[in-house]
């Protein structure tokens, strides 16, 4: 038992594993580029500890060692450092607002890019490419999906999902108010469902980092869910900041299920367009 | 360093040591809802104290929960907002099918990493977290429930602090979680809901000036 931990708020500087933790990431960023420095810590700790018991180290300070100097222990370590799940259609009624709501404003202009940020294996990509297509949308739009994760961009590229994921994704495409069958979209072999590739016809898949990148294009409408929550308020800010000098004025943000803006210093920038899923529109000054 | 004793129904008395409590984490699942419906309506609505709740729930659900006793309680319930600051007088719902976990400025943050021992949320993560971040200065209770969720995090709250009931599981819905948490945590206090709604309540007026 630490007897001498104070309940003061302001934690107490020195604390080993603090130490450590900062030092390691401070580590992988400079070795690998990969900034994690911003990232919530209760959950980033508790994932560097799995890793840690995982790859035999007594300490976070042994793993450190171990990851500057072994460079194939960093791509596991990623796995371990970003989270990847979701769903086709995850929140299904995210997918109906963004039909029922967003779409008409966007069916306005005459082409249209839309940004899937930490798209991880693809699920939201896949999602959005079968909603425009759904709704006539698909042929003017272009797609960028980006994710910090090199495994995950190449799952995502390749579409292949585990047969038994599909009867959840399916249901998903139902309540989000599907207009077609999902089984239109792919065909099954060997207990996978393969994507047909005619979705992704339009999305260009790029290493991209709400840590350390800047913005690259215009754009009409950026879809970022569950990725906010792993970062904390400054990374959150400069992520945020991203989308804001990506999107065109009166262009549309969503995030996820539980985050919010309202806790961002750039929550002025943005009105919320459907507050119940999450989907903002940026102001027409901002 | 203050203290003050209480007795707890039927047992002997007992000094609350230790730090004033800046936090309460709760972990529940089966039988959860009426264990904390025998606790949570008896705060008042200036209790100072944050209470973080975890009940494990079905994944493809909305959480009720918050609305449910924001009804039922004096005090303010709120399902947790990524980042939202700990707020005194304020009870934090988990939402389904996402880990709460306490950041060390005082924030809660959600995450959808895996589950823990089949739960998302997890009472361990709460209860982990919640010992970094605040020491010895949060208390754990584990009350109904049917695995073996919240031993380990109540482990750790125990290992930081001095802090930590557990519902008589005899009285428990479902004993084995509290069976469990006892095995983890020996020292734990084991009381029954209306006494840990009355130490809930003792926590604050030790806290008190």
């Amino acid at each position: 038992m630490d007897a001498k931990i104070s309940p003061d708020p302001h934690r107490p500087v020195g604390r080993t594993d603090d130490i450590e933790i900062r030092l390691l990431l401070e580590a992988i960023f400079q070795k690998y580029h990969y900034d994690f420095r911003g990232y919530a810590m209760a959950s980033v700790k508790r994932r560097l500890n799995q890793a840690r018991q995982k790859f035999g180290c007594a300490t976070l300070s042994a793993l450190q060692d171990r990851v500057l100097h072994e460079p194939e222990l960093m791509t596991e370590l990623l796995s371990f450092l970003t989270v990847q799940v979701s769903e086709l259609f995850r929140d299904p009624q995210y997918f109906r607002t963004l039909r029922e709501k967003v779409i008409p404003h966007l069916r306005t202009y005459p082409s249209l890019k839309v940004w899937i940020a930490g798209c991880s294996t693809g699920e939201e990509l896949y999602s959005f490419a079968i909603l425009f297509r759904e709704e006539g949308l698909e042929s003017r739009t272009l797609f960028y999906a980006t994710d910090i994760n090199p495994e995950a961009l190449k799952k995502a590229e390749a579409g292949i999902y585990d047969l038994d994921r599909l009867k959840l994704f399916t249901e998903n495409h139902r309540l989000s108010g599907g207009k077609s069958s999902l089984s239109d979209y792919y065909r099954t072999a060997y207990g996978a469902a393969v994507f047909d590739k005619s979705l992704r016809k339009n999305c260009v898949f790029s290493d991209h980092s709400l840590a350390t990148d800047a913005v690259f294009a215009e754009t009409h409408l950026c879809s970022c869910r569950n990725v906010l929550i792993y970062f904390d308020c400054a990374l959150q800010d400069r992520a945020i900041g991203l989308f804001q000098s990506s999107l065109i004025r009166k262009g549309f943000l969503g995030l996820g299920a539980k985050e919010t803006l309202r806790f961002s210093r750039r929550s002025e920038a943005f009105s919320e367009f459907a507050r119940g899923e999450r989907l903002y529109q940026k102001r027409d000054l901002a | 360093m203050k203290k003050s004793a209480i007795q707890p129904q039927g047992q002997t008395v007992i000094q609350v040591t230790g730090v004033p409590k800046e936090a309460i984490v709760i972990g529940a699942s089966a039988g959860g809802v009426e264990a904390l419906s025998a606790i949570l309506p008896h705060l008042p609505a200036d209790y100072p104290i944050p209470v973080m709740v975890v009940i494990h729930l079905p994944p493809d659900r909305k959480s009720l929960m918050a609305e449910l006793f924001d009804a039922k309680c004096a005090v303010a319930v709120r399902e947790a907002d990524d980042k939202v600051p700990i707020e005194r007088s304020t009870v934090y719902f988990a939402p389904a099918d996402y880990h709460l976990l306490v950041e060390t400025d005082r924030r809660l943050s959600l995450s959808s990493e895996e589950p823990v021992l089949f739960s998302r949320p997890a009472i361990d993560i709460l209860f982990e977290t919640a010992a970094d971040a605040f020491g010895p200065a949060v208390t754990g209770i584990v009350l109904s429930g049917a695995n073996k969720d919240g031993a380990a995090g109540l482990k750790a709250i125990y290992d930081r602090g001095d802090q930590v009931v557990v519902q008589t599981p005899d009285q428990a819905r479902a004993p084995d979680m509290p069976l469990a948490a006892l095995a983890a945590v020996p020292q734990a206090r084991t009381l029954p809901l209306e006494a840990i709604a009355d130490h809930l309540l003792t926590l604050h007026r030790a806290e008190a000036p």
